[in-house]
Protein backbone atom coordinates (compact mmCIF):
# COMPACT_ATOMS: atom_id res chain seq x y z
CA UNK A 1 0.00 0.00 0.00
CA UNK A 2 3.16 1.98 0.73
CA UNK A 3 6.05 2.60 -1.67
CA UNK A 4 8.25 3.68 1.88
CA UNK A 5 11.18 1.91 2.68
CA UNK A 6 9.70 -0.51 5.75
CA UNK A 7 12.88 0.15 7.53
CA UNK A 8 12.45 3.64 7.49
CA UNK A 9 9.09 3.31 8.58
CA UNK A 10 9.40 1.35 11.31
CA UNK A 11 12.48 3.79 12.83
CA UNK A 12 9.94 6.56 12.35
CA UNK A 13 6.90 4.84 13.77
CA UNK A 14 8.96 3.77 17.39
CA UNK A 15 10.05 8.12 17.07
CA UNK A 16 6.80 9.15 17.24
CA UNK A 17 5.54 6.60 19.54
CA UNK A 18 8.07 7.60 22.76
CA UNK A 19 5.95 9.75 24.51
CA UNK A 20 2.86 7.77 24.42
CA UNK A 21 5.46 4.97 25.47
CA UNK A 22 6.72 6.81 28.23
CA UNK A 23 3.50 7.84 29.96
CA UNK A 24 1.80 4.05 29.06
CA UNK A 25 5.18 3.32 31.47
CA UNK A 26 3.71 5.01 34.33
CA UNK A 27 0.74 4.24 33.35
CA UNK A 28 1.13 0.12 33.32
CA UNK A 29 3.21 0.75 36.90
CA UNK A 30 0.10 2.00 37.82
CA UNK A 31 -1.85 -0.88 36.27
CA UNK A 32 0.72 -3.35 37.86
CA UNK A 33 0.30 -2.08 41.98
CA UNK A 34 -3.70 -1.95 41.37
CA UNK A 35 -3.68 -5.57 40.42
CA UNK A 36 -1.91 -6.62 43.08
CA UNK A 37 -4.00 -4.86 45.77
CA UNK A 38 -7.23 -5.93 43.94
CA UNK A 39 -5.72 -9.17 44.71
CA UNK A 40 -3.67 -10.40 41.06
CA UNK A 41 -0.49 -12.12 41.92
CA UNK A 42 2.25 -10.48 39.90
CA UNK A 43 2.39 -13.13 37.08
CA UNK A 44 -1.08 -12.88 36.62
CA UNK A 45 -0.71 -8.98 36.09
CA UNK A 46 2.35 -9.73 34.15
CA UNK A 47 0.48 -12.11 31.77
CA UNK A 48 -2.38 -9.97 31.88
CA UNK A 49 -0.20 -6.76 30.27
CA UNK A 50 0.98 -8.66 27.80
CA UNK A 51 -1.24 -10.68 26.52
CA UNK A 52 -4.31 -8.09 26.64
CA UNK A 53 -2.05 -5.34 26.00
CA UNK A 54 -5.07 -3.23 26.34
CA UNK A 55 -5.14 -0.34 29.13
CA UNK A 56 -8.58 1.08 29.17
CA UNK A 57 -9.81 -2.83 28.91
CA UNK A 58 -7.50 -3.79 31.62
CA UNK A 59 -8.30 -1.18 34.12
CA UNK A 60 -12.23 -1.79 33.41
CA UNK A 61 -11.59 -5.23 34.82
CA UNK A 62 -9.41 -4.25 37.67
CA UNK A 63 -12.34 -1.87 38.73
CA UNK A 64 -14.89 -3.98 38.00
CA UNK A 65 -13.65 -6.90 39.87
CA UNK A 66 -12.68 -4.45 42.97
CA UNK A 67 -15.98 -3.29 43.00
CA UNK A 68 -17.19 -6.97 43.90
CA UNK A 69 -18.10 -8.01 40.40
CA UNK A 70 -18.30 -11.14 38.98
CA UNK A 71 -15.81 -12.60 35.74
CA UNK A 72 -18.51 -12.77 33.31
CA UNK A 73 -18.76 -8.71 33.68
CA UNK A 74 -15.34 -8.27 33.81
CA UNK A 75 -14.90 -10.15 30.70
CA UNK A 76 -17.96 -8.50 28.76
CA UNK A 77 -16.66 -5.34 30.00
CA UNK A 78 -13.25 -5.90 28.52
CA UNK A 79 -14.81 -7.04 25.10
CA UNK A 80 -16.88 -3.55 24.96
CA UNK A 81 -14.28 -1.62 25.54
CA UNK A 82 -12.21 -3.43 22.99
CA UNK A 83 -14.70 -3.03 20.48
CA UNK A 84 -12.92 -0.45 18.76
CA UNK A 85 -10.58 -2.19 17.78
CA UNK A 86 -12.81 -3.87 15.48
CA UNK A 87 -13.96 -0.97 13.83
CA UNK A 88 -9.86 0.22 13.78
CA UNK A 89 -9.65 -3.27 12.36
CA UNK A 90 -12.03 -3.17 9.28
CA UNK A 91 -10.54 0.07 8.33
CA UNK A 92 -6.97 -1.50 8.73
CA UNK A 93 -7.52 -4.45 6.36
CA UNK A 94 -6.75 -3.51 3.17
CA UNK A 95 -3.69 -2.65 3.95
CA UNK A 96 -2.64 -5.78 5.85
CA UNK A 97 -0.95 -8.18 2.93
CA UNK A 98 -0.67 -12.21 3.26
CA UNK A 99 -2.97 -14.76 4.11
CA UNK A 100 -5.51 -14.92 7.68
CA UNK A 101 -3.13 -16.02 9.72
CA UNK A 102 -0.46 -13.73 8.96
CA UNK A 103 -3.49 -11.20 9.11
CA UNK A 104 -4.62 -11.71 11.65
CA UNK A 105 -1.30 -11.40 13.80
CA UNK A 106 -0.49 -8.45 11.80
CA UNK A 107 -3.99 -7.18 13.72
CA UNK A 108 -2.74 -7.56 17.07
CA UNK A 109 -0.27 -4.65 16.53
CA UNK A 110 -3.68 -2.44 16.66
CA UNK A 111 -3.40 0.00 19.55
CA UNK A 112 -5.14 3.32 19.72
CA UNK A 113 -1.91 5.60 19.34
CA UNK A 114 -0.29 2.98 16.69
CA UNK A 115 -3.59 2.86 14.62
CA UNK A 116 -3.92 6.67 14.34
CA UNK A 117 -0.46 7.23 13.73
CA UNK A 118 -0.47 5.30 10.84
CA UNK A 119 -3.08 6.17 9.08
CA UNK A 120 -2.73 8.21 5.59
CA UNK A 121 -5.73 9.90 5.05
CA UNK A 122 -6.05 8.24 2.17
CA UNK A 123 -7.98 5.16 3.26
CA UNK A 124 -4.56 3.27 3.45
CA UNK A 125 -2.45 2.70 6.22
CA UNK A 126 1.41 2.53 6.50
CA UNK A 127 1.74 -0.82 8.64
CA UNK A 128 5.62 -0.89 9.03
CA UNK A 129 5.24 2.47 11.01
CA UNK A 130 1.70 0.71 12.63
CA UNK A 131 4.55 -2.20 13.79
CA UNK A 132 7.20 0.61 15.08
CA UNK A 133 5.02 2.62 16.61
CA UNK A 134 3.86 -0.37 18.77
CA UNK A 135 6.67 -1.98 19.57
CA UNK A 136 8.04 0.88 21.90
CA UNK A 137 4.54 0.92 23.68
CA UNK A 138 4.35 -2.94 24.31
CA UNK A 139 8.36 -3.27 25.98
CA UNK A 140 7.02 0.14 28.09
CA UNK A 141 3.77 -1.52 29.11
CA UNK A 142 5.17 -4.86 29.94
CA UNK A 143 8.22 -3.43 31.64
CA UNK A 144 6.07 -1.05 33.72
CA UNK A 145 3.92 -3.67 35.02
CA UNK A 146 6.97 -5.82 35.99
CA UNK A 147 7.89 -2.77 38.08
CA UNK A 148 4.61 -1.99 39.58
CA UNK A 149 3.60 -5.67 39.90
CA UNK A 150 6.98 -6.60 42.12
CA UNK A 151 7.00 -3.13 43.87
CA UNK A 152 3.10 -3.21 44.61
CA UNK A 153 3.29 -6.22 47.49
CA UNK A 154 6.05 -4.07 48.87
CA UNK A 155 4.27 -0.44 48.76
CA UNK A 156 1.70 -0.92 51.63
CA UNK A 157 -0.98 1.90 50.83
CA UNK A 158 -0.85 2.73 47.52
CA UNK A 159 -3.88 5.23 48.22
CA UNK A 160 -1.07 7.25 50.47
CA UNK A 161 0.93 7.90 47.17
CA UNK A 162 -2.16 8.98 44.82
CA UNK A 163 -1.44 6.38 41.88
CA UNK A 164 -4.72 5.54 41.62
CA UNK A 165 -5.03 9.11 40.22
CA UNK A 166 -3.29 8.06 37.41
CA UNK A 167 -5.38 5.79 35.19
CA UNK A 168 -8.69 8.09 35.26
CA UNK A 169 -6.34 11.02 33.90
CA UNK A 170 -5.08 9.12 31.34
CA UNK A 171 -9.04 8.27 30.21
CA UNK A 172 -9.89 11.56 30.67
CA UNK A 173 -7.34 12.64 28.12
CA UNK A 174 -8.44 9.65 25.56
CA UNK A 175 -11.70 11.24 26.22
CA UNK A 176 -11.12 14.52 25.50
CA UNK A 177 -9.64 13.41 22.18
CA UNK A 178 -12.76 11.89 22.06
CA UNK A 179 -15.17 14.56 21.98
CA UNK A 180 -13.47 16.43 19.23
CA UNK A 181 -16.45 15.19 17.79
CA UNK A 182 -19.91 16.53 18.64
CA UNK A 183 -21.79 13.22 18.57
CA UNK A 184 -18.99 11.71 20.72
CA UNK A 185 -19.53 14.85 23.27
CA UNK A 186 -23.20 13.50 23.61
CA UNK A 187 -22.61 10.12 23.90
CA UNK A 188 -19.88 10.80 26.60
CA UNK A 189 -22.02 12.38 29.04
CA UNK A 190 -25.39 9.84 28.34
CA UNK A 191 -22.82 6.76 29.35
CA UNK A 192 -21.08 8.74 31.75
CA UNK A 193 -24.43 9.55 33.58
CA UNK A 194 -26.07 6.13 32.80
CA UNK A 195 -23.22 4.72 35.03
CA UNK A 196 -23.65 7.21 37.69
CA UNK A 197 -27.34 6.68 37.81
CA UNK A 198 -26.77 3.18 38.60
CA UNK A 199 -23.87 2.96 40.86
CA UNK A 200 -26.33 2.99 44.31
CA UNK A 201 -28.34 0.35 42.93
CA UNK A 202 -27.18 -2.05 40.12
CA UNK A 203 -25.11 -4.90 41.03
CA UNK A 204 -20.96 -4.20 41.00
CA UNK A 205 -19.72 -4.08 36.97
CA UNK A 206 -23.07 -3.22 35.46
CA UNK A 207 -22.96 0.69 35.59
CA UNK A 208 -19.66 0.59 33.14
CA UNK A 209 -21.80 -2.27 30.83
CA UNK A 210 -24.97 -0.64 30.27
CA UNK A 211 -22.86 2.86 29.88
CA UNK A 212 -22.60 1.28 26.79
CA UNK A 213 -25.87 1.66 25.58
CA UNK A 214 -25.55 5.26 25.20
CA UNK A 215 -23.52 4.13 22.03
CA UNK A 216 -26.82 3.43 20.32
CA UNK A 217 -26.85 7.20 19.68
CA UNK A 218 -24.45 6.67 17.34
CA UNK A 219 -27.44 5.45 15.21
CA UNK A 220 -28.96 8.94 14.81
CA UNK A 221 -28.03 10.69 11.30
CA UNK B 1 -11.86 3.09 43.46
CA UNK B 2 -11.27 5.25 46.79
CA UNK B 3 -11.83 2.54 49.32
CA UNK B 4 -9.12 0.14 49.11
CA UNK B 5 -10.82 -2.90 47.75
CA UNK B 6 -9.59 -6.18 46.87
CA UNK B 7 -11.79 -8.48 44.44
CA UNK B 8 -13.51 -11.78 45.66
CA UNK B 9 -12.12 -14.10 43.04
CA UNK B 10 -10.05 -16.93 43.89
CA UNK B 11 -6.63 -17.18 42.12
CA UNK B 12 -7.73 -19.58 39.91
CA UNK B 13 -10.58 -17.57 38.91
CA UNK B 14 -8.82 -14.49 38.29
CA UNK B 15 -6.66 -16.73 35.71
CA UNK B 16 -9.75 -17.79 34.11
CA UNK B 17 -10.74 -14.46 33.67
CA UNK B 18 -7.73 -13.31 32.53
CA UNK B 19 -7.65 -16.28 29.87
CA UNK B 20 -11.28 -15.01 28.41
CA UNK B 21 -9.89 -11.70 28.75
CA UNK B 22 -6.88 -13.04 26.25
CA UNK B 23 -9.08 -14.69 23.42
CA UNK B 24 -11.60 -12.22 23.31
CA UNK B 25 -8.96 -9.42 22.44
CA UNK B 26 -7.00 -11.20 20.25
CA UNK B 27 -10.46 -12.55 18.04
CA UNK B 28 -11.53 -9.08 18.43
CA UNK B 29 -8.13 -7.72 16.78
CA UNK B 30 -8.11 -10.62 14.09
CA UNK B 31 -12.01 -10.12 12.94
CA UNK B 32 -11.25 -7.21 11.20
CA UNK B 33 -8.43 -7.64 9.23
CA UNK B 34 -9.23 -11.75 8.74
CA UNK B 35 -13.15 -12.04 8.11
CA UNK B 36 -13.77 -8.81 6.57
CA UNK B 37 -10.51 -8.22 4.48
CA UNK B 38 -11.80 -5.07 2.42
CA UNK B 39 -15.52 -5.65 2.91
CA UNK B 40 -17.00 -3.02 4.84
CA UNK B 41 -19.92 -3.30 7.29
CA UNK B 42 -22.92 -1.80 7.79
CA UNK B 43 -22.69 1.88 8.27
CA UNK B 44 -25.23 2.12 11.43
CA UNK B 45 -22.99 -0.96 12.97
CA UNK B 46 -19.55 1.29 12.24
CA UNK B 47 -21.32 4.27 13.71
CA UNK B 48 -22.40 2.22 17.12
CA UNK B 49 -18.87 1.27 16.94
CA UNK B 50 -16.88 4.47 16.72
CA UNK B 51 -18.94 6.09 19.31
CA UNK B 52 -18.80 3.42 21.86
CA UNK B 53 -14.89 3.82 23.25
CA UNK B 54 -16.64 7.29 23.92
CA UNK B 55 -20.17 6.19 26.61
CA UNK B 56 -16.92 3.35 28.06
CA UNK B 57 -14.48 5.90 29.13
CA UNK B 58 -16.61 8.40 30.37
CA UNK B 59 -18.26 6.02 32.39
CA UNK B 60 -14.74 4.49 33.58
CA UNK B 61 -13.26 8.31 34.55
CA UNK B 62 -16.76 9.25 36.15
CA UNK B 63 -17.28 5.79 38.23
CA UNK B 64 -13.05 5.53 39.55
CA UNK B 65 -13.30 9.36 40.83
CA UNK B 66 -16.79 9.67 41.74
CA UNK B 67 -17.86 5.76 43.10
CA UNK B 68 -17.06 4.43 46.55
CA UNK B 69 -18.44 1.01 46.50
CA UNK B 70 -22.13 1.51 45.87
CA UNK B 71 -21.94 5.52 47.30
CA UNK B 72 -21.10 8.10 45.24
CA UNK B 73 -18.35 10.38 47.11
CA UNK B 74 -16.23 12.89 46.51
CA UNK B 75 -12.74 12.24 47.24
CA UNK B 76 -8.78 13.39 46.86
CA UNK B 77 -8.64 11.53 43.73
CA UNK B 78 -11.65 13.28 42.36
CA UNK B 79 -9.90 16.59 43.05
CA UNK B 80 -6.75 15.88 41.92
CA UNK B 81 -8.53 14.20 38.42
CA UNK B 82 -10.75 17.15 38.30
CA UNK B 83 -7.63 19.39 38.18
CA UNK B 84 -5.94 17.67 35.74
CA UNK B 85 -8.80 17.41 33.41
CA UNK B 86 -8.43 21.44 33.39
CA UNK B 87 -4.83 21.34 32.55
CA UNK B 88 -5.65 18.70 29.77
CA UNK B 89 -8.88 20.65 28.16
CA UNK B 90 -6.37 23.84 28.07
CA UNK B 91 -4.00 22.20 25.92
CA UNK B 92 -1.20 20.83 28.29
CA UNK B 93 0.37 17.93 28.40
CA UNK B 94 -0.50 14.36 29.47
CA UNK B 95 2.98 14.08 31.52
CA UNK B 96 2.05 17.35 33.80
CA UNK B 97 -1.55 16.21 33.86
CA UNK B 98 -0.51 12.81 35.42
CA UNK B 99 1.71 15.01 37.72
CA UNK B 100 -0.55 17.02 39.18
CA UNK B 101 -3.29 14.87 39.43
CA UNK B 102 -0.97 12.11 41.36
CA UNK B 103 0.42 15.09 43.55
CA UNK B 104 -2.91 16.73 44.51
CA UNK B 105 -4.64 13.45 45.66
CA UNK B 106 -1.82 12.40 47.63
CA UNK B 107 -1.66 15.88 49.14
CA UNK B 108 -5.13 16.56 49.95
CA UNK B 109 -5.03 12.55 51.54
CA UNK B 110 -1.68 13.58 54.04
CA UNK B 111 -3.63 16.63 54.85
CA UNK B 112 -7.16 14.92 55.35
CA UNK B 113 -5.99 11.65 56.49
Amino acid sequence: MTSQDPRASVLRGARVALPFAAVGFLLSLSFGVLARQAGFSAPQAIVTSALVFAGSAQFAVLSIVTAGGGIGAAVSASGLMNARFLAMGVALAPSLPGGPLARAVQGQAVVDTSWALSNQRDGTFDRWLMFGATAPQYLTWVSGTIVGSLAGGVLGDIERLGLDAIYPTFFLSLLLAEARNPRSRVVALAGGGIALALVPFAPPGIPILAASAAALIGLRR
Amino acid sequence: MNGALTTSLSGAEIWWLIVACVALTAAIKALGPVALGGRTLPGWFMDVLGVMAAALLSALVLTSTLADGQRLAVGANTVGVALAGLLLWRGRSLLLAVAVAVLVTAGLRALTG
